[in-house]
């Protein structure tokens, strides 16, 4: 099983993906933004958390919009898994591989802590470890995790069993809770919570390890 | 030539930081604004002859997220 983690400049929990990955049991490449394609093999790429490029003009923006994200578009379209938490939600939107965008928390505050989620949706590689409906703890960090999309789309997220994750309690503004959500061939999750960072005992939170064990599980099977 | 894109947050989209400074307006005593929307000016500076439908592509691939936002173009 191969991971590729996507490095932007301002990337800051790339490191903490990877280690997750390897835990996990995937052989995991780093791929910098710059790179016109990704390593031959890839199962999954991960694009981390983190400030990519500043967070200029709008989260993501910038980043979705760069050479590797064209080969990370095409790994998509071929049916190939990926996994966006935090920053890498923000990019996922605005590459449109997700729909809506992230805009600034409710309360304008940054926030920085381990919230309960809910898991929404149990049919996906991402989240066929947890029970439906079964309440999880993972740290979010973040100041513009506000999901937004018109309300067709939302309807749409709802009817199709494409909300992956909700807050248990909506700390920052989020349409119907919103935490995390999939693409129609449930390949693509983004999140804003940070699994990866609930991933080893010393997190103080084991939480996000479910995540990464039952995707090394789906994609041998796959 | 140079152009002007305003992009603005589109209508119906909360605005946490207007409504933050209408907060701030009304506690420094400016009664009566009911409402502030906060958006963006971006400056281009163009090789003469630029059209406004690239100036619009611009806007789209990347200057706005039209999820979220719309965008006016001035071409001064």
């Amino acid at each position: 099983m191969r991971a590729a983690v996507l490095v932007f400049p301002g990337s800051n929990c790339d490191r903490d993906l990877a280690t997750a990955f390897r835990a996990a049991g995937f052989e995991t490449d780093m791929v910098w933004h710059k790179d016109t394609s990704l390593p031959d093999g890839v199962d999954i790429v991960g694009v981390p958390g983190g400030f990519s490029y500043g967070d200029y003009l709008r989260c993501g923006a910038i980043a979705a919009n760069s050479p590797i994200c064209r080969a990370l578009a095409a790994h998509a379209e071929r049916g190939g898994f990926v996994f966006g938490p935090c920053n890498g939600f923000q990019i996922l939107t605005e590459t449109g591989l997700l729909p809506g965008a992230l805009l600034r928390n409710a309360g304008l505050k940054y926030i920085c802590r381990t919230v309960p989620l809910i898991v929404a949706e149990q049919d996906s590689v991402f989240t066929r470890g947890y029970a439906p409906g079964e309440e999880i703890r993972i740290p979010i960090a973040h100041h513009d995790g506000n999901y937004f999309a018109d309300t067709d789309t939302l309807d749409r997220l709802e009817g199709e069993g494409l909300v992956a994750f909700r807050y248990a309690e909506n700390p920052n503004g989020s349409q119907r809770d919103i935490a995390g959500i999939l693409s129609p061939n449930r390949r693509v999750l983004g999140m804003m919570p940070h699994p990866e960072r609930a991933a080893d005992a010393g997190h103080g939170g084991t939480d996000g390890q479910r995540l990464f064990a039952h995707l090394t599980e789906a994609l041998a099977a796959a | 030539m140079k152009a002007r894109v305003h992009v603005m947050l589109k209508e119906g989209v909360l605005d946490p930081q207007g409504e933050a400074v209408r907060h701030a307006l009304d506690s420094l005593g400016f009664d009566g604004v009911e409402g502030v929307r906060q958006g963006k000016v971006i400056e281009l500076d163009l090789a003469d002859g630029t059209s406004e439908a690239r100036i619009g592509e611009m806007c789209e691939k990347l200057l706005a997220n039209t999820v979220i936002e719309s965008y006016r173009i001035e071409v001064l």
